[in-house]
């Protein structure tokens, strides 16, 4: 037997994504990211780095947000998964995050959109009303090569005052 | 008729993509559909002695694995197509599919495995036993000029494979006189592109209607279109290029690759849909970068600063093959003048082969480069003076008087090189003002005497846009009444479909999320040249105006001969031609449309060819020139090396605005990758030529702790095009490394530090400071 031949082993996970309950049948080394994307077609999750530092396949998981790109689809059996694809309201109204960013024109090319998304997401949920300085720190381990990032923060800080009024 | 123009005007383009729902390349599904993976060479130069495919194709779920043999059987050739332009590359150089028995480079591809995912495809990548002879390499570019330099290909006789000179004037004796002069070495480096998404091809080939359908995140889908079609010899009508949505380019998805060559031939062979996408260590790897320049210059200039002469060499690092003509080479040449006079001036680049990955422009295109140098030069005459740097500045830029200019220099084309608008002065005095630049000396004085560091620098640029042939826009009201655009440039996150929604909106009365844009489907309109050069606002923009109003006109001609009014009592509002003076006497645009698809057997209206469509070309005649003044104030850590940028600004000109959200937006994505050239992005390679940078924890992208905020002040002047459009997509790019390595220079005033490189990182700032 060759060193790279693969003894691949097969489990069914059980998890809840995006508020659905979902079963798969996964390859152990199969990544979250890869297990959404192709597994469950929620393309929307990307995937810019498979090493863990560009920050574009972040996703929730039980409201944390982690890089699904290290993450194995067998380590979050029974947990609760929240894409990109789980932000808008069911009768299709954007959040108010997704909303900003369309305002502020926080995406060009919208490929570490997703990933930007999720990360404000939990920071948003943690920090109500956070300062410039305090963005910046929350999505530094977010790379986008378009906008700059200002335009980022200026649509995390207006949906941050708009979350605020909502509540 | 009101004009949208110039409005702020939100994305259309964002709503797929805040939702998830936009197609990436990588999203795309296709049922029966295999995936690829690439085996790679670890080494720069080797030779292959054998290839041992048997324990890959053992593993299950492979289905076959293409090497050379298989190309060259099936096509007869190994070369890829190549555009030579003027430059005419040795035959060594010229890039090829699959390489027979001699890699060059980290990174080229040997074999593609075809697999029923992608997991088992790199099993079966790493199952592959290649036994390799190593050969020596190349890898300073400066190295391979040397008399007893190895060669980077075993069939080359030299290394320094071509040589542009840009020459006018007679600078020699302007260094024999009683002129100032120093001389400077600068050296330079430029990474890799890094889009956030990397490359990616689908090909799907149907055997029973000898069609070839290929999805590719690239720049250029009408240039990919053309070469398989050469390639396979299939007429353009059965081969269809299809962009999906791209996530960035930046000059990377602008080359056409052997891997999407090889994907597409592995379809047509095994007659099933097939799938390759790139992944970050490939995008290192594989996909072009910009990288290392060895600049000398000297200068002559008089006791007020007055330049006379520039002359100099440059060598750049070109990589193991070249795979278009030598563009960078030839920008870095043509461009150090800038916006500046230069009275006399000889520029040598010498473009030297290294046994690395292929270097093709990366936003900005060898303007950067060229930019710094001039800039540099600016910076080292004002402290020989001991005149302001900004003055200096205004002292040789080319006033608004003499613009028109011409530089004695012939363009690419062949044409003369005339800067066709601009204010450089007014941009700069402007930039001066706004950024309080008189005033910054005395808040540089208390804070050292608090013992900070800060600096300012400023800077001017001045880069070629909307690059022709051509560009088309075809614009169509369809028997639905709905606006559809179709267009050869390639949407990658510039706004595209908006402006051109936009330009569109303002001439049939409609809102611009009314009108669809179909971005590089080679199938619905047949030629077309793609993403690059900061082009598409100018070549297309100009293209979808010129269509739509032809289309309008059409709508208006036919809507007068069925509503028995003269054209001029009509006007197009709400999806429907009106009288101006009753607006119950209308015409939706669908029973326009209709009408001009005609019924059997009567004929159309006079004066009205069939279909209420147009298809436009635009071709430039002449260039558009835009230019930009950036300020940057930094603050440096003397002990860490840390620089901080706390402001930013810039004076940009890029004519007529079509949509200043947008301009906006990629003038401050261009500063960010200039910030990026300035202080951290290194590709770096071994001194055998071993990539010693593959992953983003070496490779430092700027973050959102690295990038300021980019105040934005506009100052245009209108380019000679229909709208008066210039492009954007570089301009931020090109002065921003000059801007800041000036700020951090003059920060360290104090240590007389003198800044000869770019990037510059913490640690070498701390040994500068040193020394």
């Amino acid at each position: 037997m060759t060193d790279t031949e693969q003894i691949s082993t097969i489990s069914r996970v059980s998890l809840e994504v995006n508020g659905v309950s979902r079963e798969v049948e996964v390859e152990h080394r199969l990544t979250l990211a890869d297990c959404l994307r192709h597994k469950l077609n929620l393309t929307g999750t990307h995937i810019g780095c498979e090493h863990g530092a560009c920050g574009s396949c972040t996703v929730l998981v039980d409201k944390r947000a982690r890089r699904s790109c290290l993450t194995l689809a067998v380590q979050v059996e029974g947990a609760s998964i929240l894409t990109v694809e789980g932000l808008a309201e069911p009768n299709g109204d954007l959040h108010p995050l997704q909303t900003a960013f369309h305002n502020n024109h926080g995406l060009q090319c919208g490929f570490c959109t997703p990933g930007l998304l999720m990360t404000l997401m939990e920071f948003l949920s943690e920090n109500q009303d956070p300062t410039e300085d305090e963005v910046r720190e929350a999505i530094s381990g977010n790379l986008c090569r378009c906008t700059g990032y200002q335009s980022i923060v200026g649509s995390a800080i207006q949906a941050a005052s708009i979350l605020r009024q909502s509540r | 008729m009101d004009t949208l123009i110039g409005e702020n005007r939100n994305r259309l383009e964002d709503f797929t993509l805040l939702r998830g729902q936009a197609i990436f390349l990588d999203d795309i599904k296709i049922p029966l559909m295999k995936e690829c993976a690439f085996l790679r060479s670890p080494h720069p130069h080797a030779l292959i002695k054998s290839i041992d495919l048997a324990p890959a194709l053992k593993i299950p779920g492979v289905e076959t694995i293409f090497l050379y043999d298989d190309i060259v059987s099936f096509f007869g050739t190994n070369q890829m197509p190549f555009d030579q332009g003027d430059f005419v590359a040795p035959k060594w150089s010229y890039p090829i599919i699959l390489p027979q028995y001699e890699v060059c480079f980290v990174g080229e591809a040997i074999a593609m495995v075809v697999a029923e995912n992608r997991y088992i495809a790199e099993d079966a990548v790493n199952a592959i036993r290649v036994d390799y002879e190593p050969l020596p390499a190349v890898s300073d570019c400066r190295d391979g000029l040397r008399n007893d330099s190895c060669f980077v290909h075993q069939s080359s006789n030299r290394n320094e494979i071509g040589s542009i000179i840009a020459t006018y004037g007679d600078c020699d004796p302007c260094f024999n006189s009683e002129l100032f002069s120093f001389s400077l070495s600068l050296k330079q480096h430029r990474g890799g592109a890094h889009p956030m998404e990397g490359r990616g091809v689908i090909a799907s080939y149907d055997p029973k209607n000898k069609f070839m359908c290929v999805w590719s995140s690239t720049q250029k889908p009408h240039k990919l279109r053309n070469v398989l079609s050469e390639l396979f010899q299939m007429e353009e009508e059965y081969v269809r290029v299809i962009l999906p949505e791209v996530g960035g380019g930046f000059g990377a998805k602008a080359a056409i690759y052997p891997e999407e060559l090889i994907v597409a031939f592995a379809s047509r062979k095994l007659g099933c849909p097939l799938k390759w996408t790139e992944d970050r260590r490939e995008h290192f790897l594989s996909a072009i970068q910009e990288r290392d320049q060895y600049w000398s210059v000297e200068v002559a200039f008089d006791s007020n600063g007055i330049l006379a002469a520039i002359r100099g060499t440059a060598i750049h690092d070109q990589g193991a093959y070249t795979l278009a003509e030598f563009n960078i080479p030839y920008n870095c040449a043509y461009a150090v003048p800038g916006p500046y006079i230069v009275p006399n001036y000889h520029m040598e680049v010498k473009v030297v082969e290294t046994n690395k990955v292929a270097t093709v422009p990366v936003r900005g295109a060898g303007f950067p480069e060229a930019n710094f140098v001039m800039e540099r030069i600016m910076d080292h005459i004002a402290n020989d003076l001991g005149i302001d740097r900004a003055e200096i500045r205004r002292r040789n830029l080319i006033p608004v008087d003499r613009i028109p200019y011409e530089v004695p220099l012939k363009a690419r084309d062949g044409k003369p090189m005339i800067y066709d608008s601009g204010d450089f002065i007014g941009c700069l005095d402007h930039a001066l003002k706004v950024s309080s630049y008189q005033e910054f000396s005395s808040q540089q004085q208390a804070a050292l005497a608090e013992g900070r560091y800060i600096g300012i620098g400023v800077s001017n640029m001045l880069k070629v846009t909307g690059r022709g042939p051509f560009e088309g826009g075809m614009v169509k009201i369809s028997r639905t009444g709905t606006v559809t655009i179709a267009t050869g440039a390639a949407a990658m996150g510039q706004g595209t479909k908006t402006f051109l929604a936009t330009i569109c909106a303002t001439e049939l009365g409609l809102c611009p999320s009314q009108i669809k844009v179909i971005t590089g489907d080679t199938s619905l309109i047949m030629h077309g040249v793609g993403g690059f050069a900061s082009r598409q606002a100018v070549t297309a923009g100009n293209a979808v105006h010129l269509a739509s109003r032809q289309v309008r006109q059409k709508a208006l001609l036919v809507s007068s001969h069925i509503l028995e009014r003269p054209a001029d009592d009509l006007y197009l509002a709400d999806g429907k031609v009106q009288d101006k003076k009753d607006s119950t006497i209308n015409l939706p645009f669908s029973e326009i449309s209709k009408a001009c698809s005609g019924a059997k057997g009567y004929p159309l209206p006079d004066g009205v060819a069939p279909g209420l469509e147009k298809t436009v070309y635009f071709e430039p005649k002449n260039l558009a020139y835009a230019n930009a003044s950036h300020v940057a104030e930094v603050e440096v850590d003397t002990d860490t090396g840390y620089v901080s940028i706390n402001k930013y600004l810039v004076i940009n000109d890029s004519g007529r605005i079509i949509n200043p959200v947008i301009v906006n937006g990629q003038i401050r994505g261009g500063v960010a990758h200039g910030i990026g050239n300035a202080l951290l992005e290194w590709m770096g390679y071994d001194g055998d030529a071993q990539p010693v940078v593959t992953t983003f924890a070496e490779y430092l992208l700027p973050t959102s702790n690295d990038v300021p905020n980019i105040e934005i002040y506009h100052f245009p002047t209108l380019a000679k095009n229909p709208i008066g459009v210039k492009g954007v997509g570089e301009v931020g790019t090109i002065c921003a490394a000059a801007t800041v390595i000036s700020a951090v220079e003059n920060a360290l005033r104090p240590f007389n530090v003198q800044i000869s490189e770019a990037p510059i990182s913490p640690e070498r700032l701390v040994e500068l400071i040193h020394q």
